[in-house]
Parts: structure tokens; sequence; C-alpha cells
């Protein structure tokens, strides 16, 4: 089905030869997704430098007046099933472009009981916990900590929404060998967004440790 | 067998009345929109300005309270900045771009529509608040503590903040389709080194947005949570700091001022080979200096807070950094001097404004070369000395560039040449008047007059450069309104400009004027930095196959290539129009409406819409390739 430029007459027709569905980095929603996820960089990079600034033009003690350092043990958890979700998530993708569609359902739905299940955590266990002893009005420190998961938690919902309308697409059968772009572009969000968090963990977690 | 141009005109033709107006996904149509919407926006915030200059005519007038000053100033550069300067430049690029490089429309039609509706809608609800009188009132870049809720109680800011956060959907989508429109749509052939240094400046430009852009979307969230939720990012007392505002602020502010210098600098870079009748001289050079301002244009924020009290060490990295942006902006005007001094110039009213532009950018530039020196930047901050140096920069660098682009691809456009004698008139009003309003400006500053301030006293000095400056806005809105007119007239009576009536060197020159709806018959393969002056079987937009020519008849497609060469990848199908990106953007108008007046359940509701419309817009119908 493909054929390589360089191997064409120019007298051929070539809107004949070359392949009529672009994947991966052929295609222009790969393309968008890339420029879309640096922009979204950008964003969280915006807040983790803002947080950073606003710790030290702040009194040596950190965080403020007198709050407890972050627990841990929840977060790592949280982190541990987070991450793990990118593994079905890349077993999906390469199913899709392999044609795979069976592999492909069942990876998309394990990610997304994962990333729910990171999301359910965060919103049931973690902020309640943290709610009792501060919040976002309370001050800077409290203001950064929500700003900042609330964002990320905010991505989680959006890539699982996402992942909802490339599963029920990938129930229909609109993913094979040689369509599966969507499927491709979910992938990359989803990876990006892991990525995000081990920053979000690093700056709100780990960092008063230091 | 019928000719290509009888088998593509059904399949991209999109037909007229309203399902087509509201629906249309035609990069031409969509750039005209930006344009067209874009000088209405200079209109008005050109009147906020004669406003403001008949209040300082004269020493102790009354024609404005002070708060409808500091309204319209604040309004004029939110304005001027958001609503003219950014859509105008993407206007051009969305018009030329693609018609510049070969390709059948931007990379994603649809996004492009909506990024124009975002736009439309955020600029209504920014001068929506006019209407309620609560205008914008603490500047263009809204320095806190005066913009939170205790010293600003009013809605102002949250038309501001909210406005803002609206149309850099509109700007961070648009920027983002360049981005891959330039990447991925180009001819065959067109490899990284024969494309137009236009492009290249659209290109840096949208490079600029994606990075820079969201220091200021977030900074505009957290002051609403800041202002509506009592979230603490900016107030000393909740463990925040007001300078990280101006932080966050400048460090999209700088780049937002070069994103629009970039592509007009673009601009000038398409018109003076053409005009020279030579190849561009250091074309290389001018590429690489385009790249080193949008890199640079990262690391020089702080001279805009010399005045604020920051460590010195700080201080001076940024200086030496400012003073580093002369290399490249020096190199593209030695390599356009260059250019015509070795070419034979050809003084139409294009190239005109554009000498025009690079006399005015160099003072510019000299006044903004001063301000790298701190001590000397201490001494001028917030005084006229300023206002000066940034119109100089920005009127010069980029409305000059535009008013030249107009004169120079009007005739693309329109189908017909604009008047040269009028855009003579023109080129001269707006010449001496910008001269006669900005150059006194110098002289007030230096004699200590403070912007932003709504009178002044007599016998300061300041009285007759005031008065000039008032003489001569009027001298250049003349010129400005000449050219209108000379645009309005010339599109059913002006002289028909044919296919190339400059004798151009890129690709846009080889096909109608105006260009068909799909742009070319056969998407053309480039051999040329300059395709339209050694490849003459590119002329009528039809370059035969036998020649490289893609005639892509088959269906509603355009060709995707490789990065760097350019080499073919793929045929991908393009969406037709639809009127969904219209519909997503009044649920947002609702939602940001709703989040303005604090009516939760409106913005609940908008939300709610926005999700339904963007699953309208999704929605697989099987025209489309699967994204």
């Amino acid at each position: 089905m493909t054929v390589a430029a360089h191997e064409l007459e120019p007298t051929e027709r070539l809107d004949e030869v070359l392949p009529s569905n672009a994947n991966g980095s052929a295609s222009f929603a790969w393309w968008g997704m890339v420029w879309l996820i640096a922009t979204e960089a950008a964003l969280f990079g915006t807040i983790i430098v803002s947080y950073w600034y606003l710790r030290f033009r702040s009194a040596p003690a950190w965080p403020p007046d007198g709050i407890a350092k972050p627990e841990l043990v929840l977060p790592l958890i949280m982190s541990a099933i987070l991450w793990s979700s990118s593994i079905p998530v890349h077993v999906a993708d390469r199913a899709g472009r392999e044609g795979d569609e069976r592999t492909l359902r069942i990876g998309l739905l394990i990610g997304w009981v994962l990333g729910a299940a990171f999301l359910a955590l965060l919103l049931t266990v973690e902020y309640p916990e943290v709610l009792r002893e501060f919040t976002p009005r309370t001050n800077a420190y409290g203001s950064l900590f929500f700003t900042l998961t609330g964002l990320h938690g905010l991505h989680v919902a959006a890539g699982l929404s996402f992942s909802a309308w490339v599963q029920v697409r990938a129930w229909r059968g609109a993913f094979d060998a040689q369509r599966h772009v969507s499927v491709q572009n979910f992938a990359m969000y989803w990876h990006f967004v892991d990525v995000v968090w081990l920053f979000v963990l690093l700056t709100i977690y780990l960092s008063p440790h230091l | 067998m019928a000719s290509y141009a009888e088998r593509l005109e059904p399949v991209w033709r999109e037909g007229s009345g309203l399902a087509s107006w509201v629906g249309t996904v035609d990069h031409k149509r969509i750039g005209l929109r930006y344009l067209y919407t874009g000088f209405a926006f200079f209109v008005i915030a050109g009147l906020e300005a004669m406003l403001m200059r008949v209040q300082l005519a004269r020493p102790e007038l009354a024609v404005l309270s002070p708060q409808a000053y500091n309204e319209l100033f604040s309004m004029h550069g939110v304005t001027m900045m958001f609503l003219f300067a950014t859509p105008v430049l993407s206007g051009f690029g969305n018009y030329f771009v693609p018609l510049m490089i070969g390709a059948r429309d931007m990379a994603f039609p649809r996004l492009n529509a909506f990024g124009y509706w975002v736009f439309l809608g955020a600029g209504f609800f920014l001068n929506s608040a006019f209407i309620i009188r609560q205008a914008p009132d603490d500047g263009w870049f809204n320095y806190l503590p005066l913009a939170n809720a205790n010293f600003t109680p009013s809605l102002a800011i949250d038309f501001y903040a909210l406005g803002l956060i609206f149309i850099g959907v509109s700007t961070t989508s648009g920027a983002i389709n360049f981005i891959v429109t330039i990447l991925k749509l180009r001819a065959p052939g067109m490899t990284l080194n024969r494309i137009p240094i236009f492009v290249w400046g659209e290109l840096a430009f949208a490079l600029t947005v994606v990075f820079a852009l969201p220091a200021l979307t977030i900074a505009s969230v957290f002051l609403e949570l800041e202002r509506r939720f009592g979230f603490h990012f900016y107030d000393a007392a909740g463990g925040g700091d007001p300078v990280l505002w101006q932080h966050l602020f400048w460090f999209f502010g700088h780049p937002e001022v070069y994103l629009v210098v970039l592509p007009a600098l673009g601009l000038a870079s398409a018109i003076i080979p053409t005009f020279s009748r030579r190849t561009m001289i250091g074309y290389t050079y001018i590429v690489l200096a385009e790249l080193f301002i949008f890199v640079i244009s990262f690391g020089v924020w702080v001279h805009h807070m010399f005045a604020v009290g920051l460590p010195t060490i700080a201080m001076g990295f940024i200086s030496a950094a400012s003073f580093m942006v002369v290399i490249p902006s020096g190199t593209q005007i030695f390599a356009w001097l260059a250019t015509m001094v070795s070419g034979r110039l050809v003084l139409s009213t294009p190239m005109l404004f554009v000498l025009g532009f690079i006399l005015l950018f160099v003072i510019g530039g000299l006044s903004g070369a001063m301000f790298s020196a701190v001590p000397f930047d201490q001494a001028t901050t917030d005084s006229y000395f300023v206002v000066a140096h940034l119109h100089y920069v920005l009127v010069g660098g980029a409305v000059f560039p535009m008013f030249a682009g107009l004169y120079h691809w009007g005739p693309k456009i329109l189908g017909r040449k604009l008047d040269e004698r009028l855009g003579k008139i023109s080129f001269w009003l707006m010449f001496v008047g910008f001269n006669l309003t900005f150059f006194p400006m110098h002289i007030a500053g230096l004699l200590g007059q403070p912007r932003r301030t709504y009178t002044y006293h007599e016998g300061l000095g300041w009285d007759l450069p005031n008065l000039l400056s008032t003489m001569g806005v009027f001298v250049m809105g003349a010129g400005i309104l000449v050219t209108f007119w000379n645009w309005l007239r010339s599109e059913h009576q002006g002289e028909l400009a044919g296919d190339d009536p400059w004798g151009g060197e890129t690709l846009e020159w080889t096909t109608g004027s105006p260009p068909p709806e799909y742009n070319f018959e056969t998407i053309p393969t480039v051999r040329s930095r300059e395709p339209a002056w050694d490849q003459p079987e590119l002329h009528g937009g039809a370059q035969p196959p036998e020649q490289g020519g893609r005639p892509l008849t088959a269906g509603h497609t355009t060709l995707s290539t490789s990065v760097t060469d350019a080499e073919p990848q793929a045929i991908v199908r393009m969406p037709h129009a639809s009127p969904w990106p219209m519909f997503l953007t009044l649920a947002l108008m609702l939602t940001f409406y709703g989040m303005l007046l604090s009516s939760w359940g409106v913005a609940v509701a908008g939300a709610a819409a926005s999700v339904g419309a963007l699953m309208g817009w999704l929605w697989p119908r099987g025209e489309t390739q699967e994204t």
C-alpha cells in the first residue's frame, strides 16, 4: 500500500499510489497533539515555577503557618496506580497499529479503570484528608496545592473522556491497521498526563520534605 | 475528459447562503474575516486613542473624566494587542500561508473556523464591558495590587482576565494550526531552505504563542481565583507576591511584542525581493535571525521591570540579553538594504510602506537599545518616552508592514489593483502623521511627562509636544481612512490585476486572483526558492503531471509531506464546512458570561452545551479520515 516517494517516477499518478490514510507522524492530527502537549507543558510549567517562586519569597518555614508536611503514603500509592496505567495504554497503542482489535479494547479499558481509580482516590480520600488541615483560601501554599493538583485532576478527567470516546469507536470497529491515529493520540496524551504527575508529585508532595 | 478545474470545482465549492456563511472552513474566507474584523477593532482602538489625544491637546482640559481616560488607555492597549495586531497577522497568515506553500487549506480547517469565531466572541466579550460601563481600567498590563478585588471591586478586571483567557483559546488553536500546516502541508520539494520568509515569520510567531501564552493564561486564572474565591497568589498577607503577576505577565508580554513584529518582518521580506527584482540576499541569515528573536524573547522579560527593585545580577543578565536583540534585528535590516541596493528598486506603494517601516523600526530600535541600559530605563520608566518607543516599534514595526501587505496582496485578494495614487497619498499622510504624533512624545517624556495621566499643568514645557501629538493623530487617521476607502473602491472599480501583477516570486502568484476554492489545479512540485520565477510551467496554477503536478481530483484532499524534505507521505481527506465550531463558540461565550456574572447555573449550562457541541463536531460521519 505504501510506496516511498523516491521510488516513484515523476510521471506516475502519485495520488493513486500514496496511502490514503495517514497515521503517526504522517498525519496532521498526530502533530496537532504534539503541539497541544507542548503548550500544555508550558501551562503546567508556569504553575510549577510560580510554586517555587512563592516558596522562596516566603518565610523559611514551608509549608507555612504550622501546616504539617504532606503525607506521602497515599500519594505514592496513587502514583503507582496512575503510572501503571500507561502500560496497558501502551499495549493498546501497539495493538492498534497491528490491527489487533481485541487487545486494543482490553488495554484501553484497563487503562481507563486505573485512571479512574487515581481520580477517585484524589477526590474521595486525598482531598477530604487535606481539607481538614487547610483549604485553597488558607494561604498561598493551599492555593498552589489545590490549583496544581486540581488542574492535573482535570487533565486526568479529560483523558478519561478521551479514552471513553476512543473505546466507543473501538467497539464500533472504527480502527484497523490502516486507521488508528485517534488511538495513537490518546496514548500520547495519556502518557503526557502521567509524566506531568511526576512533576506534580516532586513539587507538591516531595519538595516540602527537602 | 474534464479538466482538473472542472473536476475540483464541485468537490471544493462551499456555495453561498447562510449555511455556507456559518460553516465555511475555506482558509481564504476565514483569513479575510480575520482581516476585516481585526481592522474594525483597529478603528475602535484608534478612536479611543483620538479621544485621549483630544483630552491631552491643551493643559487641564476636561473632555474626558479621569475614569473614562483610564478605561480608554486600558482598552486601547488590550484591543490593539489582542484584537487587532495578532488577529490581522493571523489573517494574512491564514490567507497566504497555504497559498505560499502550495496547499489546498490549513491543516485543521474546522479548528481554523473555530479560532475565528472565538476571536470574534472574545472581542465582543471584552468590549461589552463598555455597555455596562465597567471597562478594564488598570492598563493593559494590569498590575497588582491595583487590580485585586479591594482596589478594583467592579467587574472591570473580570472582563479583562476572563476575556484574555477566552481569546487565548483562539490564539493557541490558531498557532497550532499554523505550525502543523507549515510542517506538514508544504508542496513536494519545498524543503526547509525553500520556505518563504513570510512563512518562517508566521512559524516563529506560532511557536512564540505556544510557549509564551500559557504564562498569561495562568496569570489570569490565578487573578480570577484570587478575586472570586479568595485564593492567595498576589497578596502579600496571604503568602503571595504582587511581583509574581509582573513576572508572569511580562514572561508572556515581551514575547507578545515580538510575536507581533515577527510576521510583520516576514511581510517585509515577502515584499522586498519582488520590488527589488532580485532574490533576497542572506536568506539563511534572515531565517536564523527570526528564530533567534523567538528564542531570545523568552530571556528579556525583566527589562520591563528594571524599576521594581530586583537583584542587580538578574538585571545585568537581562540587560545583556536585551542588547543582544540588536544583532538579529540589525542582520535583517542589513540583508534588506543589501537586497534593495543591489536590485532594481520599484517604488510602488507596498515598497513605500516597507521603506517607511524600516526607518521607523530603526528609530524604535535605537530607543529600545537605550532602555536596555538599566540606569537610563530607571530614569525614563513610565514616562512618555516609553510611549514613543513602543509605538515606533509596534506601529512602525507592525502596522506599516500590514499596510504594505494590504497593497501587496490586495490585488490577489480582490482580483483588482488598489489605486497607486491614493496609496501614495495614504502613505505620506500616515508617515508624516505618525512622526508628528509620536516623535514629540520622546521630548515630552524626557521633560518628565508621566504616561497614563489624564491631564497636566501649564508651563512644564509639555504644551507644545502634546499639541503636536494631537494634531498628528488626525493626520495619521486621515491616511488610514484613505487606504480603507481605496480598498472598498478598488473592490469594484480597480484595474483588473491578473494572476501576477507584481511579478512575484512565491507560489501565490501562480494561481488566480482571487484564487479558486481549491487554490491550485495541481499541487505543484517545487524546485526552487523562487518557484514563480524559476519554474515557468507553474503559471496558471496547473503544473502538468509530467512536471510533478498532482491534481488529487479523487476527493476533498490535500497532500501530507515530510517535515524537513517535503517528500510526499500520504493523501489526507479534508473536512467539509461545519456549523459546529460556531455552536461551540456560542456555548463557550455562555460559559464565560456565566462566570463573569457569577451565575454558576449559566456557566454550568454553557459548559454542558460546550461538551455537546464538541461531540457534535467530532462525531464521525465517514467524510474525513479517522482522527
